[in-house]
């Protein structure tokens, strides 16, 4: 693992506002970077070997189900695409989790990508969540249609993300780094209502 | 806002997709075979029908994966999805 | 009857305002008092005010017509709290404070920007009811009691709809008490959501309905801040359930436009709703029953009701003459009003017997200071035609009613042609039955009970009433915008047919009302005109907004620092705390220069280039876009991207390359790394990344799904420094001990693994200045580390940061262009010079076929040249016209082409510029010119030279 002292999430300058804001909200919502998660984009042939004998190997089952995810051991797994996942692990992992799936798949043909710098991850959690998300999401993120177990890649505020429902009350939202800032400031603005209500 | 079903992630509002032209237009096996105006023909010449359209989308802000679709160009009605190499499904 | 002494058109008792909540407000400057529930135009009757406003073009007095958003003349500037122009004072509810004016003529924007919130919400639902009339109630309620997501709409404050305005009875209450229950009962169901305040102006495809929520402006000053003041709804609905109700027509008679004549329902509505008598003395005119009742209520209520001009031969049903004549009320069939007196105000009615256009008997005056008004009622179908619903004309209704629509759309209640209450609360019941059932969910209607409706005399279609004078100059069809009868005959006089030409010819319904007291009357004229049947008029289309929508509520929180995404690298705080200028580079912000203090532009760029030129420089190029390409057939598909050969890249080396569309033009450029057999990283502009990643994408899934090849942004995985000059080889020796530095052991165009700065690091070896230059990649986590040990690197001689002018202007000295400022689309690779990077032995790639068309093989195609202007101070404009001439000739101009990049430039201490000129390469050391200011301007002789000015043969780059 890499010397990581001089490592700084992308909304490392953040911390402060989303914690205030979390504490003024009196309970409506929570926000919060989670730094350094392990990502991988695996691109893989899901009718292949590989897919097969990825969830012994690996330690969770690919998703086929469009829009859906997976949880294993230490490890999960969100649908991009029909070829196309996301591999989510706790921070560090990123080494070894990428040899697993190299000793799954074998000689097949398959791309895992290290893209764990290239994301920053918001959790937002709380009874306001989803209305909050709502001021810049089209998608319907209804419990009944966006539950616990779904993932979508969307726009949010005209950004390109990955929402992942964590229950019914928390949505984690993976975006590239380079719209973190702008995203957490527009969450932060959607939730004025909220934050301010709790005041 | 059309709602545009992606054949994998269900529909979305139009502004995640990226608009193709018309589809089922093959890249010629061999270019270098085609006399000027075959090849101009390729490059530049498109149906514009009023009525139903096979044309091509990219599900560009979600899966990202390229689809075809059959939209009456006059009522925006999508009448069909479909994937790639898959032919146009006859509709009624 | 004691009656309040400042509000003496207040009764004592009734109505839905709080008397224990009065309030006070201005108008006109005018200190007035009202109650909690008024609207301004209710309070302004209250206190006997009629006369609101004055017309747009003919300065004529104008009064209140109708008690809701069709309104057509009472407009009003609201002053304070909040400025806003123009709003139809019936519509702007009383609040404490609430100063206004009376309009004469258009509104004014107020001087300040409005920093008051504005937000938008996304919604879905499997029904969306627009409308909480009765229809609308039952049918959010059926629908709701199914389970189905329910949204309901409705643009007043609290639900109800006409029921507000009557005293019709449901299931044992009064119906505006019956509403609030249902409303309550629909509300406490789960998944439902009812929306007062709220207007839904745009239908559009696939039922996307946008409508705007008023949540704070009836509060007043009291309106929280953190509040947004309006809510813009954008509503996806499985079913949509139109429940819009009707609007009541005004007639077209003589001096139709006097402060005093009110449409009848709403002089109703003003009874019952806000307890106000609109006045003492009062004609109705009418074509239809539904009138006598309103002027029954009044009548009860104390107003004298002098007489009914029915248009109808007929007169009315016999219910509505039983209503009359248990008044006392004289009903006279077959009359009309044909004159109408009273500036400020209706003083007197002149009544004629009239038929087919004339006035067949003697006039008798009325005195009166209130003059109802019926032309029928028109379904309130605006939304319905938005959504691409066609209307036929009904002549037995006398109205437009719904015909079908490709949209999943159902019409319910008046909206649909329904007359009585009982037939609005049954459609409604099985519009929301069949919408909910149609979203899949099991519903049983329900229908309250109501008494049966009256027996109706059939509505009157003549709706235009001959006046005393020959010219019907003040026969208005449009209020709003002063569109008199005799305009739209002058329109129809001079040949127009089409009720759109109409239309634009007179200006009717253009207006923000969009005449929808008036449309009907307009089509009647056109249609007598013509001597048509009105069925064949039609309509015009119907367009959003329904009702005017402020822009800001449009904008909501898009604006500002908010108003379109803003990417930055891993090292903006630090270009931030350097004082750097920054430039937007699509939705990116990049360092433009970083200026010292006193320092001008042009200073900082000259003093950036020589350090990057003389000694070592460093940059962020971490925007750059960046994809990994992997798998086995990853070569065979960047052999067919690229106009070169890719696959023969040895591991370890770097090459530029290019990629074309079809069409041959150049779409990309940047850099491949072989980074193990089946891998390579490929390099973007920085605009280009996510179009690149998606043209591969495309060929890749369309084209050539057999190519097991896996494409993967990382543009944000990695920061990049870029570290230029002379001595940037003994600064990256310093940082990267175990780096062999020297040009044999790490030559051009080839990268290394390694550690720089004690962080794993990719360094390339690549130049885009023609200088020694490394690139040095690391996790972008540890991107703003590496960056500040390149900055202490330079020990006590500074590591210069530059930005983006200087990058351009070292690339430009050197002739390289940039994709999208040097190319537009039309360029191709040997139109940049640039044939040796497109591969005669490729059997093909994207653009090879097109490179020998007859387009691109000829002779006068833009060449990409440089300019040196003859006198090296002058600057040459980016998008300047280049010209044979020495003078500007007469038009028509022919241009050469045009100037794509010009800077200063501190190595050649003089400005140049690169240029698209046709035949440019043939061009080389000829003259021409590049006028400045237009064809009046100076005219700037310049000498085309080729696009290379500095260090033509290379010498510089191993340093």
């Amino acid at each position: 693992m890499a010397e990581t002292s001089t490592r700084r999430s992308p909304l490392a300058g953040h911390a402060d506002r989303l914690a205030a804001a979390t504490l003024r909200s009196a309970g409506a919502l929570r926000i919060e970077e989670q730094p350094f998660r392990t990502h991988l984009d695996l691109r893989l042939d899901p009718s292949g070997p590989g897919a097969g004998a990825f969830a012994g190997v690996v330690g969770v089952a690919l998703p086929v189900e469009p829009g859906t995810t997976a949880a294993g051991t230490g490890v999960e797994a969100l649908w991009l695409g029909p070829d196309e996942w996301l591999l989510v692990g706790p921070p560090g992992t990123d080494g070894e989790l990428a040899a697993r799936v190299h000793a799954a798949v074998g000689d097949e043909p398959v791309s895992v990508v290290d893209v764990s710098a290239q994301h920053a991850t918001l959790l937002l959690a709380g009874p306001r969540a989803r209305d909050v998300l709502a001021h810049g999401c089209s998608i319907d993120l209804h419990p009944r249609v966006f539950g616990a177990g779904h993932c979508a890649q969307t726009m949010l505020a005209r950004a390109p993300v990955v929402l992942v429902a964590d229950g019914p009350d928390a949505i984690r939202v993976i975006v590239r780094s380079s719209f973190a800032r702008y995203l957490a400031d527009w969450l932060l603005d959607a939730a004025t209502e909220h934050i301010a209500a709790g005041a | 806002m059309l709602l545009i079903s992606c054949p994998w992630c269900g529909p979305r509002d139009e502004t995640e997709f990226r608009y193709g032209g018309a589809a089922h237009v093959a890249y010629p096996a061999d270019p270098a075979a085609l006399s000027d105006a075959e090849w101009a023909r390729y490059l530049f010449i498109r149906d514009n029908p009023k009525g139903p359209f096979a044309e091509r989308w990219s599900h560009a802000a979600g899966c990202r994966r390229w689809f075809n679709a059959v939209r009456d160009t006059v009522t925006y009605e999508v009448l069909a999805v479909y994937r790639p190499g898959e032919p146009r499904p006859v509709l009624p | 009857m004691t009656r309040s002494t400042t509000q003496p058109f207040r009764l004592p008792a009734g109505g839905r305002i709080d008397r224990s909540r009065p309030l006070s407000f201005t108008f006109d400057g005018r200190e007035l008092h009202g109650y909690h529930g008024d609207t301004l135009a209710s309070a302004l009757l209250a206190n006997g005010v009629h006369h609101v406003a004055t017309s747009v073009a003919l300065g004529r007095p104008r009064g209140i017509l109708s008690a809701g958003s069709a309104e057509p003349t009472a407009f009003v500037q609201v002053e304070a709290p909040v400025a806003e122009p123009m709003l139809p004072a019936t519509v702007v509810e009383l609040h404490e404070g609430l100063a206004a004016r009376g309009l004469a003529g258009r509104g004014r924007l107020p001087a300040q920007p409005d920093d008051t919130r504005y937000d938008a919400v996304h919604a879905h639902c499997d029904v969306l009811v627009i409308g909480a009339g009765p229809a609308g109630l039952v049918a959010a309620a059926v629908a709701a009691r199914s389970g189905a997501r329910v949204v309901l709409v409705d643009e007043e404050p609290e639900p109800g709809g006409s029921l507000l305005g009557t005293t019709d009875v449901i299931d044992g209450r009064l119906g505006a008490d019956w509403a609030a229950e249902v409303a309550a009962d629909i509300e406490a169901a789960p998944d439902v959501r009812v929306l007062c305040r709220t207007t839904a102006f745009g239908y559009y495809d696939h039922n996307y309905v946008v409508a705007v929520e008023r949540r704070t402006a009836h509060l007043g000053a009291a309106a929280p801040a953190h509040v947004a003041r309006e809510r813009i709804w954008r509503i996806r609905a499985r079913r949509v359930v139109l429940a819009t109700g009707a609007h009541e027509r005004h007639l077209g008679f003589a001096d139709n436009d006097r402060p005093g004549v009110l449409l009848a329902g709403s002089a109703r509505t003003y009874l019952h709703r806000y307890g106000v008598l609109p006045g003492h003395r009062a004609v109705l005119t009418t074509t239809d029953d539904s009138a006598y009742t309103a002027a029954a209520d009044l009548a009860d209520a104390g107003v004298e009701v002098a007489a009914v001009a029915d248009l109808r031969p007929g007169g009315p049903g016999p219910a509505a003459r039983a209503r009359a004549a248990r008044r006392g009320i004289a009903v006279l069939p077959g009359h009309g009003v044909v004159a109408v007196t009273g500036e400020q105000r209706v003083a007197q009615v002149s009544l004629a017997p009239v038929a087919e256009g004339a006035i067949t008997g003697p006039a008798r005056d009325v005195r009166a200071d209130l003059l109802l008004v019926s032309g029928g009622w028109s379904p309130v179908l605006h939304l319905y035609g938005q959504a691409g619903g066609r209307l036929r004309h009904d002549a037995a209704a006398a109205a437009n009613l719904p015909d079908g629509c490709r949209q999943a759309v159902t019409v319910a209640g008046s909206a649909g042609g329904a007359r009585s209450l009982a037939a609005c609360l049954a459609d409604g019941a099985r519009a929301g039955r069949s919408a909910a059932e149609a979203a899949g969910f099991a519903a049983r209607e329900q229908v309250p009970p109501t008494r049966g409706a009256d027996q109706e005399a059939p509505p009157g279609a003549d709706w235009l009433v001959p006046g005393v004078a020959p010219r019907h100059r003040s026969h208005f069809v449009d209020l709003h915008r002063d569109v008199t009868i005799d305009d739209v005959l002058g329109a129809t006089a001079v040949g127009l047919r089409s009720i759109e030409h109409v239309k634009r010819y007179t200006t009717a319904g253009t207006g923000n009302d969009q005449a929808k007291t008036a449309a009907t009357l307009v089509a009647r004229v056109v249609a007598d005109a013509l001597g048509v049947d009105v069925a064949s008029i039609g309509t015009t289309s119907y367009r959003a907004p329904y009702a005017p929508v402020a822009f800001a509520a449009l904008a909501g929180r898009d604006r500002g620092a908010l108003h379109d995404p803003v990417r930055v690298t891993a090292l903006h705080d630090w270009h931030v705390e350097a004082g750097a200028e920054f430039e937007n580079v699509g939705q990116w912000k990049r360092p433009r220069y970083y200026p010292r203090p006193g320092e001008d532009p042009t200073a900082a760029v000259s003093r950036e280039c020589r350090a990057a030129r003389e000694d070592v420089a460093c940059m962020d190029v971490s925007t750059l876009g960046k994809i990994e390409v992997r798998g086995p057939d990853a070569g065979v598909l960047l052999d067919r991207l690229y106009t070169n050969m890719i696959s023969t890249l040895k591991i370890g080396a770097i090459r530029y390359g290019v990629m074309c569309r079809p069409d041959g033009m150049v779409l990309d450029d940047g850099t491949v790394s072989r980074l193990a057999a089946d891998r390579y990283l490929v390099t973007t502009t920085t605009g280009n990344a996510a179009a690149v990643g998606d043209w591969m994408e495309e060929w890749l899934q369309t084209e050539w799904p057999e190519l097991r090849v896996y494409c993967t942004s990382v543009t944000e995985q990695w920061a990049t420094v870029a570290l230029v000059g002379p001595r940037s080889r003994a600064v990256l020796a310093g940082l990267a001990p175990g780096l062999a530095v020297a040009a044999a052991d790490f030559p051009f165009m080839t990268w290394r693994e390694t550690v720089v700065a004690g962080i794993p690091a990719l360094v390339c070896r690549i130049s885009f200045s023609g200088e020694l230059a490394y690139e040095i990649n690391v996790s972008a986590w540890q991107g703003l580390a590496l960056w500040e040990a390149v900055q202490s690197a330079g020990g006590t001689r500074r590591i210069t940061p530059y930005g983006t002018e200087t990058m351009h202007v070292l690339r430009a000295e050197k002739g390289y262009p940039i994709v999208g400022q040097d190319t537009d689309g039309t360029v191709t690779p040997q139109d940049l010079g640039m044939g040796w990077v497109v591969s005669k032995k490729k059997t093909d790639f994207l653009g090879k076929r097109s490179f020998s068309r007859p387009d691109t093989a000829r002779g006068d195609r833009k060449h990409l040249v440089g300019l040196l202007p003859e006198d090296p101070e002058v600057l040459l404009p980016e998008g300047g016209q280049v010209i044979a001439e020495a003078r500007v000739p007469r038009p028509p101009v022919r241009a050469l082409g045009h100037v794509t990049s010009s800077y200063r430039s501190a190595a050649l201490g003089r400005t140049f510029a690169l240029a698209l000129i046709a035949g440019g390469r043939d061009r080389i050391g000829g003259r021409l010119h590049v006028p400045l200011d237009g064809s009046g301007g100076p005219v700037v002789p310049v000498t085309v030279t080729a696009p290379v000015l500095y260090d033509p043969e290379g010498a510089r780059r191993d340093g």
